[in-house]
């Protein structure tokens, strides 16, 4: 047994039992972070946020929600809107948050694609940042399902649908993830648990481990510099703050996260009060009707890049090209074969398969909402199919990169 | 200077997606439709007799009681109570046929002149009264008295005119109640199809009360081909432009549809609107105040942040 003295202080007390002075140093003030970093590594920290308050809003929500089909749209469109105090208030955060933390993500990641930060130690971050994008969408999409709108009905009806995987007809499969022929009294009940119990749990512990993959490589910087962790924060340690090319994570660069958050912030307050409805699809707010198709059906936004990989190909095709839109990202680390561990700008073809890819999920975001007709269809098939072959182009790309 | 530049980038990127998946594609998806500001003009030619015409009020007030229009309406403000309740009358006629105390403020004068002379024509509803069908308007014409029947009428609508509030002490509740109430509940405002629900102390003067609000729903129904929609949350589903230009001509969006348009007059239109708010988003004035403060709020919070870090980083560079 550790070898206990009586305590001198509370910090004491807790020092001997928790080590939270050691604690404080892996995770905070010596936890070196680069200096040539810029505001786009705040991000994580935004979305952390941004997860919290999803949280925080969910539990206030919850309070009032009501999982049964005859009162779920009530209990969202009238109690919570019209008769709580502030009810109003936290639908909106939790909306718009929802939105926005898609907004961030994406940014998130294609930073971490242009500086290359998912290569030379750092897969782990990038796996389980994808494991995180996954359970995301997961949750997203169960809790659009909650306010039994007419969305929420034919949305459900769609996406649940690909689970009969077209001509392999697995109606079965359907029928047990619905627990019934069609959306009903089941289906959302299960996708109440989903949405306010088993995601947010996975969620809480893939953000751990997404943390924990974060601290031995340490995070990347904007210039592909090779930086000796230990030589550079010595210096610091010794007082050459300046000199030194990395700082701690708390209070150093923890204040600029903070900065950037707080002006984030204003960003986001002004969509809560001003700019939702972006957020809140005025179709949702016709109540649930299994014998009235809407005109158009869509998901939120940020689904609608894969939902346009899936529709301009026959069932079949497209729900192979869907299946590989969803996992090819998670394999990124090891479909780029160049070791160069440096911004885009200074990666030859690369370069241009970046912005290409960018610009080319912008086109799919858009066409997975317009209507698929004349122009855009022929537009969607061609920007689904360079999707899928500049993935499977990636590899000789990057192959004979020159060393940068 | 760097980060401002990787900032434009990232805020470029970000509009360029909001304005594809919001604005353009949303207005590829629902077609326009002009406002033409209640102005009725396709009525113009049919209602020139009387619109040229100085009405009367009380020879108006004759006109409306032995004309026929009391034997349907009834004119609370004139001590004119309904001939029948108001399940009943829907079974007769589909739907029951409005009070008229306030007829004169809420409608629009030149609709009035065409609605009295040929109702069909102007709720715009003809595809539903064709010869062919065998079915008549359950409104019918006014065919005159024996006078000049322009005349006739310009002297009704001075009578409503004479008998309504004015337009200041019209409220948003009450423009609706005339203009909507019959054919749509209102479920988060108490409205159902028979008006406000009153509350009842015994839960068996609740059910008789549901019961018939259930069989005036059934001649609705069998009236309109469907129940009109509860109103509750579609100033918020449908958006203000697009429910202001329903009203006006609901044919525009919805061809073929069976509900008439009204004929409200412009002022009456933004108060239904504004009644509809109150139902679908009755925070919003809250939502406004609060939302200012916050902002300012986040704004204070990003300058003292600035500055903290400055102070932080100014060891370090
Ligand atoms: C046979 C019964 C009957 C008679 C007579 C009758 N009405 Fe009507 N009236 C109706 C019915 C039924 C409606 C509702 C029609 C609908 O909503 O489709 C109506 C609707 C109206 C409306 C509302 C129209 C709108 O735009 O919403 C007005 C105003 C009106 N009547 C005025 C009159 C006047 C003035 C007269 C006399 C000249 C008259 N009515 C005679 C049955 C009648
Ligand atoms: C005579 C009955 C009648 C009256 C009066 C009436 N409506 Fe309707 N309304 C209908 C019917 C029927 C529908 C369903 C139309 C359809 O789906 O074709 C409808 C549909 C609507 C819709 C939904 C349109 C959509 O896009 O689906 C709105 C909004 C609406 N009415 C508003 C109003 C307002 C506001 C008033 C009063 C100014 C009003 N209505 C008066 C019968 C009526
Ligand atoms: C809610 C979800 C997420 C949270 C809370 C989160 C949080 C964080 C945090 C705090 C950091 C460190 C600071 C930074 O670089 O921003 C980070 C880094 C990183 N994240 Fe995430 N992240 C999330 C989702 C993702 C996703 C979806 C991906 C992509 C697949 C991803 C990939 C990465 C990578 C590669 C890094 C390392 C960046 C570098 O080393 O420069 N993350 N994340």
């Amino acid at each position: 047994m550790a070898n206990f003295t009586k305590a001198t202080s509370v910090k004491d007390w807790l020092n001997q039992r928790l080590a939270i002075e050691k604690v404080e140093k892996v995770m905070a003030s010596e936890y070196w972070i680069p200096k040539n970093i810029n505001f786009l590594w705040a991000m994580g920290m935004i979305l952390a946020v941004l997860f919290t308050l999803l949280v925080i809003s969910g539990i206030f929500l919850l309070m009032y929600y009501q999982p049964n089909v005859d009162t779920a749209f009530v209990s969202v469109n009238y109690t919570i809107m019209s008769e709580v105090d502030f009810g109003w208030l936290w639908r909106h955060i939790h909306a718009v948050a929802s939105s926005v933390t898609f907004l961030i993500i994406y940014i998130h990641m294609f930073t971490a694609i242009y500086y290359g930060s998912y290569k030379k130690g750092r897969e782990m971050i990038w796996v389980t940042g994808m494991l995180l994008f996954i359970t995301f969408s997961a949750e997203a999409f169960s809790g659009y399902m909650l306010p039994w709108g007419q969305m929420s009905y034919w949305a459900g009806m769609v996406i649940t649908n690909i689970f009969s995987l077209g001509d392999l007809q697995f109606n079965g499969l359907v029928e047990w993830i619905r627990g019934d022929y069609v959306p009903g009294q089941a289906f959302l009940n299960r996708f109440f648990m989903l949405h306010v119990f088993l995601l947010p749990l996975a969620i809480m512990g893939l953000i751990g481990l997404h943390f924990a993959a974060l601290r031995i490589p340490h995070v990347n910087n904007q210039d592909g510099e090779e930086i000796d962790f230990e030589a550079e924060s010595k210096k610091y340690l010794d007082g050459d703050k300046k000199g030194s090319k990395v700082m701690r994570f708390a209070n150093d660069f923890m204040s600029k996260d903070i900065m950037v958050l707080a002006i984030f912030l204003i960003f986001f307050f002004y969509l809560v009060f001003f700019h939702y409805t972006f957020a809140l699809d005025p179709v949702n707010l016709d109540p649930a009707d299994g014998l009235v198709t809407p005109a158009h059906i869509y998901p939120e936004w940020y689904f609608l890049w894969s939902y346009e990989i899936l529709r301009p190909f026959s069932v079949n095709i497209g729900l192979i090209a869907f299946g590989f839109a969803q996992v090819i990202f998670l394999l990124l680390p090891w479909l780029d074969r160049s070791p160069n561990t440096v911004p885009a700008s200074r990666r030859g073809l690369f370069k241009y398969w970046f912005w290409l890819m960018l610009g080319n999920m912008i086109a799919l975001t858009a066409l997975g909402k317009l209507p698929p007709e004349g122009m855009y269809s022929t537009l969607g098939l061609i920007s689904a199919l360079l999707f899928i072959v500049m993935w499977l182009a990636l590899p000789f790309i990057t192959k004979n990169e020159k060393k940068a | 200077m760097k980060e401002l530049k990787i900032l434009a980038v990232v805020i470029f990127f970000t509009l360029v997606t909001y304005w594809l998946v919001e604005p353009y594609a949303h207005g590829v998806m629902h077609k326009q439709v002009d406002s033409k500001q209640f102005a009725y003009s396709d009525l113009d030619e049919a209602t020139k007799g009387v619109m040229s015409k100085k009405g009367d009020a009380t020879r108006g007030k004759d006109l409306v009681v032995n004309g026929g229009c009391t034997g349907c309406h009834s004119i609370t403000v004139a001590d004119i109570p309904a001939t029948m309740d108001a399940v009943t009358a829907a079974s007769s006629y589909g739907v029951n046929p409005p009070d008229l105390s306030n007829s004169g403020v809420v409608y629009d004068a030149k609709f009035l002149a065409a609605l009295i002379k040929n109702p069909a024509q102007a709720l715009k509803v003809e595809h539903k009264f064709t010869p062919e069908s065998g079915k008549m308007h359950p409104m019918v014409p006014f065919y005159g008295m024996g006078g000049d029947i322009d005349q006739e009428v310009a002297d009704m609508i001075a009578y409503f005119q004479s008998i309504a509030v004015s337009q200041d002490e019209l409220t948003p509740e009450m423009a609706y109640e005339n203009a909507c109430a019959r054919c749509h509940s209102m479920k988060y405002l108490n409205w159902t199809e028979l008006g406000p629900k009153p509350s009842f102390k015994t839960e068996i003067e609740s059910l008789t009360y549901d019961l018939k609000v259930l069989e005036y729903q059934d001649s609705l129904k069998a009236y309109m081909g469907k129940l009109p929609p509860d109103l509750s949350m579609q100033a918020l589903a449908r958006g203000e432009t697009r429910a202001r230009n329903f009203i006006e001509d609901p044919q525009s969006y919805l061809e073929g549809t069976a509900m008439p348009r009204v004929g409200v007059n412009a002022q009456s239109a933004e108060k239904i609107i504004t009644y509809m708010f109150d139902s679908a988003d009755p925070k919003r004035e809250q939502r406004d105040t609060i939302g200012t403060y916050v902002i300012y709020f986040s704004i204070l919070l990003a300058i003292l942040a600035i500055l903290w870090k400055k102070e932080v980083w100014r060891d370090l560079k």
